[in-house]
């Protein structure tokens, strides 16, 4: 059976992760090698690393990142980021990224879901959507969430899906940072919408929430990332409560 | 040990050759058939589209050579799809070394089946040390029928041949090089052959 997928995420700028990590004694927990390695031993089952400062600059000590990554870790990975054309990706992929998730850029050229996916394959096409619920719509946010478009969440993941994206992976503005939970009424309707798999992301706060928004948000893997830098949630102890609750997971 | 990486453009063959490195062998990345026929051990990997990547394979002359091959052959994820009969992606014909059609799951399921799910049913000795039920990462939206080359079985929709063999060759439908332990395991097995 297929499990249910736990993906820490670790914001990374010049080649450092960004937010304190504070959860097992490391020598560096600045170094996202070394953390990435940790979480895979920990029974993480995939990861995501978001460039959050992806300036023309930085982007070749991006790229000796996740080259290291790749010859070290033993799981799949995402990297996002600053990712906005073809060269972009096939850079990254030729560096030993699995996949790739690309956010603005895809709302302001949708073609660049077309384009990659021909190249490259669906299946490393992640695009990942920023949305807030204002005045009862779903509405796409750009750059973090601060700017607003006119675009509705539900059309615009039934216009990746349709132009190749392989996942999609849905943050809630509204959710992300409150530790209350994930958007799972919203999280449910992606996924009743469109037939690839939704990664949930902002709002994890207990195990509980984890439960929850596989139970009622139907989604495909959970993604966080404070709780799991800081030992709040341990990665096994999360699995174990989560099969118990008869959730399938790799343990 | 020479250990060679079919090299024919498609897709993330890195992986692969870090996935060996870190069990301490050298893969090398190549085309170059008299390389590839004095090899050890050969990999045939493969990720993207069916058709596109066997005319890759053509125009190289590879899809001759693979075939004939005597040593120990291990492809993986689109490259078992290759070595197979036929695929429904594309209208593909394959290379025909395993007895068996490769078909796309319905829309009953999320397609691609994206994560890790099981493997059972396991009888080679490529699954040495590896327990029944273990979990292994894969991305695919088409499957190799249940056959008698099946040396494993995964479920999502239906139960279908998650790896196969046929004399010196063996294809698996999943990632060992991205399934932590139990494919390092696997790789290792291979090696060891």
């Amino acid at each position: 059976m297929l499990t249910k997928r736990i993906v820490p995420c670790l914001d990374i700028k010049n080649g450092r992760t960004v937010k304190g990590v504070n959860f097992v004694d490391l020598r560096d927990a600045g170094d996202p090698v070394v953390l990435a390695k940790q979480y895979a031993d920990l029974g993480a089952d995939e990861l995501v690393f978001l460039d959050i400062a992806a300036t023309l600059e930085n982007r070749k000590t991006m790229h000796d990142m996740v080259l290291k990554v790749a010859e070290q870790v033993n799981i799949p990975f995402t990297v996002g980021g600053g990712i906005s054309s073809i060269e972009d990706v096939d850079n990254l992929l030729h560096c030993g990224a699995d996949k790739v998730s690309i956010n603005s850029s895809a709302v302001k050229r949708p073609e660049l879901i077309n384009e990659l996916s021909e190249k490259f394959g669906s299946q490393c096409v992640v695009v990942a959507i920023d949305a807030k619920e204002v005045d009862g719509e779903w509405l796409v946010h750009l750059a973090g969430g601060t700017i607003p478009t006119e675009l509705n969440l539900f059309d615009w993941a039934k216009e990746v899906e349709q132009r190749g994206a392989g996942e999609i992976l849905f943050t809630s503005m509204n959710h992300d940072g409150t530790k209350a939970g994930f958007a799972n009424e919203a999280l449910a309707k992606l996924s009743d919408l469109v037939n690839i798999p939704i990664i949930a992301s902002g709002g994890a706060g207990t195990i509980q929430h984890f439960v929850d928004t596989f139970k009622d948000g139907k989604a495909d893997a959970a993604l966080a990332a404070s709780v799991f830098h800081f030992g709040e949630i341990p990665i096994l102890e999360l699995k174990e409560e989560l099969r118990i609750k008869g959730i399938p997971v790799r343990l | 040990m020479k250990l060679s990486i079919v090299n024919y453009g498609a897709g993330n063959i890195k992986s692969i050759q870090f996935a060996f490195q870190r069990l301490g062998y050298e893969a090398i990345l190549t085309d170059n058939p008299e390389e590839i026929k004095t090899s050890d051990k050969v990999i045939f990997p493969g990720v993207g589209e069916a058709s596109s990547a066997m005319i890759k394979l053509q125009q190289s002359g590879l899809d001759q050579l693979i075939p004939t091959l005597k040593q120990p052959v291990l492809g993986i994820c689109l490259g078992m799809q290759l070595m197979c009969k036929h695929s429904e992606e594309g209208d593909t014909k394959g290379l025909g070394i395993f007895d068996v059609n490769v078909k796309q799951f319905s829309n009953q399921v999320k397609v691609p089946q994206m994560g890790w799910n099981t493997i059972s049913n396991l009888k080679s000795d490529l699954f040495k040390g590896i327990k029944e039920k273990e979990h292994m990462y894969l991305v695919h939206s088409y499957y190799a029928e249940q056959c008698e080359a099946s040396i494993a079985t995964s479920d999502y929709e239906l139960e279908y041949a998650s790896a196969l063999e046929n004399g010196n060759f063996y294809g698996v439908q999943f990632h060992p090089e991205k399934s932590s332990k139990a494919g390092e395991q696997l790789l290792k097995n291979f090696i060891e052959l």
